[in-house]
C-alpha cells in the first residue's frame, strides 16, 4: 500500500536524494511521505525526487536540550520549492550568530544528518540538514 | 442528548510533591466525590487523563489502580487517556459525550502527572515525545523549541519588532504570575516583573526561563453526570454547554502554524453545541505553555483577529477585570503543569469561578467560560464551554 516509507525516505536522504510523493489527482506534492496526499488525501500519488532546495520559514536555537543531544543548535523550519515544509537543523550557521534577519527568508539546499539509534527510538534517525547559500 | 452538568471538583496544590500518581488523583477525586454529596459507589465510570506515567514512575495502566485506591467496585469502567498535555480534557469530554448518551450517569473525570520528579533532562526529551518521532524529533527539537520558532514566525508574519513582541509576551508571564499569586494552590504564587522576564536564562531563542511554564507533580478531578441528578446533590451545578476536539499531524504538514486548524475547528463545534461565540465567553482558562502560546491561542479561539492579540495584552484586557479575563487561576505559566492533570485543573477554575468561590481572583459577574487544552503540536485540541444556566 505504501509507495515510499519512512525508512526508504531516510535512506534516499542519506544519500543526498530528498524524494516526496507527487499526487496524481490534485498535483500537489507530500514531503515528509504518508501514506496519502497530504493535501486532497488522494493514494494515487507517484514517488518523485524534489530539487532540495527551500527558504528558511522560522528557526530557534535550543539550548536546553534533551537526553542525547548537546546544545546549542539551530532548529528550523524550511518551505520547500514544490511547497510542502521540512523540520531540519542549520549546518552551516554558528548558533549564537543566528538571528531573524539572518536566517528567516535565506535560500537553503537540503543535506542529512543521521543519528544513532537512542533511548526509545527503533533505530538510527535522519533529519533533514539545511544548508544556507553563501 | 442528555444535559450534562459538573458537581463536585477537586485538586491537589500544583508543584513538586512526594505523593504518587495514584495518590494525586485519588486526592483530588475524593475531594471531588466528597463535594458532589455522593458515594464512591455511585460512581460508575473512571476517565483518568495521563501523560508521561510510564516515564515518571515505571508505572502503566494507571486507571485500575486509581479506581481501586478510591474503593470503587469491581464493575466500575477505569480507564487512561493520552492526548499529551491534553489528556485530562479528552478524558473530560468523552465522559461529558457518554454522560449525555445515557451510557453512563456518574463518572469521575480528571488526571493526575509527576513531571517534576523527571528532572529536566528526561522531562525535556519525554515532552518532546509529542512532536513527531520520525520526521521531526530527531532535530533534537524540544518542546520549547516549537513555540520558540512559533514567535519568530509570528514576529516575522505580523511585522512585530522582536523586542516589542517579547514585552508583551513578558506582560502574559506577570499577568498569570499576578493572579497565580492569589491562587493557594498554584505552583509559583508570586508576583514577578518585565524585568525578571527578560532577564531569565535562554531556553530556546527568543524563549526566556519566565516565558516558559514549569514541570510540575498534581492531579485534579471533576464529577460528571445528568442536569437531574445534579439538581439532587449540589446547590449549583454548572452545565457543560459545548465541547469541541481537533486533530492534527506533524508540525511541518500544517505549515504556518500561527494559524492551528485543529484548534480553530475545536473551538467552533463546542461554540456551534453551545450557540455562543467568542464575544458571549466571560474568562477562559487557556493553555499558556509558553507566553507566545496564549497569544497565538486568543487569535485562533476567535477573541482577536489574527495579529492583534499581542497589543491587547498590553493594554491589559486580558487580566482580570479587563475586557476578557484570560487565565485567572494563574494559567500553566503559574498554577503549574502536569500535563495529565492540566485541562481537569482549568475546569476547577472554571467552575469555582462560575460559583463565585475564587476570592482574591474572582472575575466578576462571569456567566460563560471556557477551557482551552493543547496536546503536542496542536495534534489533540480541546475546548469546553461552561455555564451557570443551561
Ligand atoms: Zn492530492
Amino acid at each position: 500500500m505504501y509507495k515510499l516509507t519512512y525508512k526508504q525516505y531516510f535512506e534516499a536522504l542519506k544519500e543526498g536524494k530528498l524524494l516526496g510523493l507527487k499526487c496524481n489527482d490534485c498535483g500537489s506534492y507530500t514531503a515528509p511521505p504518508k501514506l496519502c496526499c497530504d493535501k486532497c488525501g488522494s493514494t494515487n500519488n507517484e514517488v518523485v525526487t524534489l530539487s532540495g532546495k527551500g527558504v528558511i520559514k522560522t528557526f530557534t536555537v535550543i539550548r536546553v536540550a534533551p537526553e542525547g543531544y548537546d546544545a546549542p543548535y539551530i532548529v528550523a523550519m524550511a518551505e520547500l520549492e514544490e511547497g510542502p515544509w521540512l523540520m531540519g537543523n542549520i549546518a552551516n550557521v554558528d548558533p549564537d550568530k543566528a538571528k531573524m534577519d539572518n536566517i528567516i527568508g535565506k535560500k537553503v539546499t537540503v543535506g542529512a544528518k543521521v543519528l544513532p539509534k537512542m533511548n526509545y527510538t527503533p533505530d538510527e534517525g535522519v533529519t533533514p540538514a539545511f544548508i544556507i547559500a553563501e | 442528548m442528555r444535559k450534562v452538568a459538573i458537581m463536585g471538583v477537586g485538586m491537589t496544590k500544583f508543584g513538586p510533591t512526594e505523593k504518587s500518581q495514584v495518590e494525586l488523583f485519588a486526592e483530588a477525586a475524593m475531594e471531588a466525590i466528597n463535594a458532589s454529596n455522593i458515594k464512591t459507589k455511585d460512581v460508575q465510570a473512571l476517565f483518568l487523563g495521563n501523560g508521561l506515567g510510564d516515564f515518571e514512575e515505571g508505572q502503566l495502566n494507571l486507571a485500575g489502580f486509581c479506581a481501586n485506591e478510591l474503593g470503587l467496585p469491581p464493575e466500575t469502567t477505569a480507564m487512561r487517556f493520552e492526548g499529551a498535555c491534553a489528556s485530562a480534557s479528552v478524558a473530560i469530554r468523552n465522559a461529558f459525550l457518554l454522560v449525555a448518551s445515557g451510557a453512563y450517569d456518574i463518572v469521575v473525570a480528571g488526571g493526575t502527572e509527576r513531571a517534576f520528579s523527571m528532572g529536566t533532562s528526561l522531562a525535556t526529551r519525554t515532552f518532546a515525545m509529542g512532536t513527531d518521532s520520525k520526521y521531526e524529533e530527531f532535530s533534537g527539537l524540544t518542546f520549547p523549541g516549537v513555540f520558540a520558532m512559533l514567535a519568530h514566525l509570528y514576529a516575522n508574519k505580523y511585522n512585530i519588532p522582536l523586542p516589542k513582541l517579547k514585552e508583551r509576551m513578558a506582560m502574559v508571564a506577570v499577568k498569570n504570575h499576578k493572579n497565580g499569586a492569589k491562587n493557594p494552590l498554584a505552583q509559583f504564587q508570586k508576583e514577578i516583573t518585565v524585568e525578571t522576564v527578560l532577564k531569565g536564562f535562554v531556553v530556546a531563542d527568543p524563549l526566556q526561563l519566565f516565558d516558559c511554564c514549569p514541570f510540575s507533580d498534581g492531579g485534579a478531578a471533576v464529577v460528571i453526570t445528568t442536569d437531574e441528578i445534579a439538581k439532587k446533590h449540589v446547590e449549583k451545578p454548572v452545565y457543560i454547554l459545548g465541547a469541541g476536539q481537533g486533530s492534527a499531524g506533524s508540525l511541518c504538514r500544517q505549515k504556518d502554524y500561527t494559524i492551528m486548524p485543529s484548534r480553530i475547528a475545536s473551538a467552533k463545534q463546542a461554540y456551534k453545541m453551545a450557540g455562543v461565540g467568542p464575544k458571549d465567553i466571560n474568562m477562559a482558562e487557556v493553555h499558556d505553555c509558553f507566553t507566545i502560546a496564549e497569544i497565538v491561542l486568543l487569535e485562533n479561539l476567535g477573541f482577536y483577529d489574527f495579529g492583534t492579540a499581542s497589543e491587547a495584552v498590553e493594554k491589559g484586557e486580558t487580566e482580570i477585570g479587563g475586557k476578557i479575563a484570560i487565565n485567572p487561576s494563574g494559567g500553566l505559566k503559574a498554577k503549574g503543569h502536569p500535563v495529565g492533570a492540566t485541562g481537569a485543573a482549568q475546569v476547577y477554575e472554571i467552575v469555582k469561578q462560575l460559583r463565585g468561590e475564587c476570592g482574591a481572583r474572582q472575575v466578576e459577574n462571569a456567566k460563560i467560560g471556557m477551557t482551552d487544552t493543547l496536546g503536542g503540536d496542536a495534534g489533540t485540541i480541546v475546548n469546553l464551554i461552561l455555564g451557570i444556566q443551561k
